[in-house]
């Protein structure tokens, strides 16, 4: 058992599954002799050596588009965006190839690719580096889009995406890469996909969250304690599949929902929450589904990115809202 | 000076007669010419070139250079205390941006990347304006005086096909500005950057795109983004003029730029410019360029300081002295303190400014929400 961050645990999943399938190849821009902006990949061409631990040319189109044909021969691409604000151009692969390679081929040829990249804001950080757009990943047929949302799910999560036959988006939330530490044991031990987590159990309310916004999300469960209201907490954790199961089971015994998240309010991953619930969890509601999100503006520039992502005082008004129903 | 015309007939494809000829016989040649007048010592090689005859203009030269190198300094020092976000520093590439900023006609349009404060001091905009913008606050890209010019662009080379739009913009009007689009070494390497040098060659475009080739893209050396012996033969691909020109020797560029800015007003088309220069500091505040390049390196360029071998030619002819350095430094200093006071001044924007400027006309539909974050994020009504 070693006490480490999400980012630690970034490095350790991949460590771990470069040593055991040597199918595992890491590249993108800077990941190899500088380990990665953050760290993530420190230490890792030292280890696995140049050829399976690679910087890219600076291209986007060119990481995403190169993942998918090495996926298709059998190999087993991590590739890494820098940023998600950098992301956008690989989009064109994603949705027209990595998403439907196995659909167009009736199976024949898999892509059983994994894109890292760090979003959402939080960390001061300049231009175009804090956004959170996951929607646009959930929306794409064939993918699977995945958040971690602690070291521990950090570390099965990106194991279980680096073994999973299809390809996964993994959004890593840097605000809290550094945030805190877990004890995790490097056992190679991955978290199931396509399911939520249930981090907190209550009664009163269903707090639905992911990513950074978790961190809040559990501090506002604690203070609605504090005065007497016990929050349940869901970390959707895959958001593409989503577990609507879990949610409505615990939407059934507590009545109420909050969603929460940092991304932009209007065809966010929280829209998609509060439809499953209109369609299969109306009758189990005893107040309107409120979100907690970010504004449907320009995620601004660092001085005003407080004001923009939700805080706990917000999440905690919100479930104060629908008990009040 | 000439009328820019448009091309107006379509091209048509070639002739079954291209397929006729020589087995093996050589179709496309080509060559890359390096220009540089004043060298690492101070010394001019060749001839002098007319503008660089009047000791006035090279003076102004080496003043923005100056000026911009004690910003960046300044700027640094901000960051490390907590007074400024993230920043990229110009050190070592002020002779580029100073260049650009002197040849450029203030109706022309600058699409920089984002260390190219040197050139744009030149087009008026404000030392707080940078400060503001890597300080977390939109209005220091709202330039008072170059209205037109584009702001500081992150996502690497995504401006390139911004000025092919500018240049088409220009060109249907019939007017005689120019777009100068710079990127950096590893902005070469994108498809943004081959697509729009490729259609302002198809389109003859009044534009011209500077390559700032600072050695490094972050922790990537030059040579690992592309195996091209010289950047600006990327242009000879797009079928337009492309150069190299010491990225350090400001006579150099500014000769060079000035002259594709000409072609390029006169309706003569695009040309590549390749800048040979260096990133003296880390990448950026965030960066630690130790971790994977070598202080021998860094050493090495230094010795090729664009400031050092202005000021060397300026005081070999007699135009400079040190006094005139002691003054400048006063100034400059001066002049910096006033710009970091005015930005640490100005308070943050309110929270409902998120939406001032989304649309022209806020939509009826996110008024609750501007309200709401007024309120600090009540959404209660
Ligand atoms: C599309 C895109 N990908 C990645 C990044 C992250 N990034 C910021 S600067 C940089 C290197 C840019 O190198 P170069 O074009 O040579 O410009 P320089 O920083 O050297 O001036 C990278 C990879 C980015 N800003 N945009
Ligand atoms: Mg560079």
């Amino acid at each position: 058992m070693t006490e480490v961050t999400l980012l630690d645990a970034v490095n350790l999943a991949l460590a771990r599954e470069m040593s055991a399938d040597p199918a595992v190849v890491v590249f993108g821009e800077d990941v190899g002799r500088n380990g990665g902006v953050f760290r993530a990949t420190a230490g890792l061409q030292e280890r696995f050596g140049a050829e399976r631990v690679f910087d890219t040319p600076l291209s986007e189109t060119l990481i995403a588009g190169m993942a998918i044909g090495m996926a298709a021969e059998g190999l087993k691409p991590v590739a890494e965006i820098q940023f998600l604000g950098f992301v956008y151009s690989t989009i064109d692969q994603i949705v027209n190839h990595a998403g439907r390679l196995r659909n167009r081929t009736r199976g024949r040829l898999g892509c059983p690719m994994v894109m890292r990249v760090p979003f959402g804001g939080g960390i001061h950080a300049p231009e175009h580096h804090s956004e959170s757009t996951e929607a646009i990943f959930a929306h794409i047929p064939g993918i699977r889009v995945v958040i971690p949302s602690s070291p521990h799910r950090a570390y099965g999560l990106l194991l279980a995406a680096i073994r999973n036959p299809d390809p996964v988006i993994f959004l890593e939330p840097k605000r809290i890469y550094r945030l805190f530490k877990q004890e995790i044991e490097d056992n190679g031990e991955e978290l199931p996909l396509d399911t939520c987590f249930l981090l907190r159990e209550g009664s009163d309310v269903t707090l639905v969250s992911w990513g950074a916004m978790i961190h809040e999300t559990r501090i506002a469960a604690e203070r609605l304690s504090d005065s007497g209201i016990e929050a349940e907490v869901i970390d959707l954790a895959t958001i593409k599949p989503l577990d609507m199961k879990t949610i409505l089971t615990s939407v059934e015994k507590t009545g109420r929902c909050v969603i929460v998240h940092e991304a932009a309010r209007t065809c966010g991953v929280g829209a998609e929450v509060a439809a499953g619930l209109a369609e299969s969890g109306l009758m189990s509601l005893m107040a309107p589904v409120e979100r907690v999100t970010g504004y449907d503006t320009v995620m601004p520039l660092y001085q005003l990115e407080k004001q923009y992502l939700p805080g706990v005082d917000r999440i905690v008004a919100a479930a104060h809202r629908t008990l009040e129903s | 000076m000439a009328k820019q015309t448009a091309r107006t007939s379509i091209p048509n494809c070639p002739s079954v007669s291209v397929l006729q000829g020589a087995t093996q016989a050589p179709v496309a040649r080509f060559e890359i010419h390096y220009h540089q007048v004043l060298d690492p010592k101070g010394q001019i090689l060749g001839p002098i070139p007319e503008f660089a005859k009047n000791s006035e203009t090279l003076i102004g030269f080496y003043r923005n250079m100056f000026k911009t190198r004690a910003f960046d300094t300044k700027a640094i020092a901000l960051q490390r205390r907590g007074q400024l976000g993230t920043y990229a520093s110009c050190l070592g590439q002020e002779a580029v941006g100073t260049a650009i900023g002197s040849c450029m006609r203030k109706e022309d349009v600058l699409l920089p990347a984002y260390r190219e404060y040197a050139a744009q001091f030149l087009r008026g905009v404000r030392m707080q304006d940078i400060l503001l913008y890597w300080g977390g606050n939109e209005t220091g890209m709202n330039f008072e005086i170059p209205r037109r010019d584009f702001p500081i662009c992150i996502p690497i080379a995504s401006q390139a096909p911004h000025a092919v739009g500018v240049g088409y913009a220009i060109r249907l009007r019939r007017e005689q500005r120019v777009a100068v689009c710079v990127l950096g070494d590893g902005g070469t390497s994108k498809g943004d950057f081959y697509e729009a040098i490729n259609a302002a060659g198809v389109w003859d475009l009044p534009i011209v795109f500077v390559v700032a080739n600072n050695q490094w893209a972050i922790s990537m050396p030059r040579n690992a983004q592309s195996r091209a012996e010289t950047l600006a033969q990327k242009a000879i691909a797009a079928g337009i003029a492309g150069e190299q020109v010491d990225g350090n020797d400001v006579i150099a560029l500014y000769e060079r730029i000035e002259k594709a800015l000409i072609k390029a007003r006169n309706g003569h088309g695009p040309t590549l410019i390749e800048a040979l220069t260096y990133r003296l500091s880390d990448h950026t505040t965030a960066d630690d360029a130790s971790r994977y390049r070598s202080e021998s390196e860094v050493a090495q360029w230094w010795r090729a300081d664009p400031l050092v071998r202005l000021r060397r030619y300026l005081s070999n002819q007699g135009n400079w002295s040190e006094k005139a350095e002691k003054e400048l430094e006063f100034e400059s200093q001066q002049e910096v303190e006033r710009a970091v006071r005015e930005y640490l001044d100005i308070p943050a924007q309110p929270a409902g400014s998120m939406f001032d400027h989304l649309y022209a006309s806020l939509p009826e539909s996110l008024e609750w929400q501007r309200r709401s974050a007024i309120q600090g994020g009540r959404q209660d009504d």
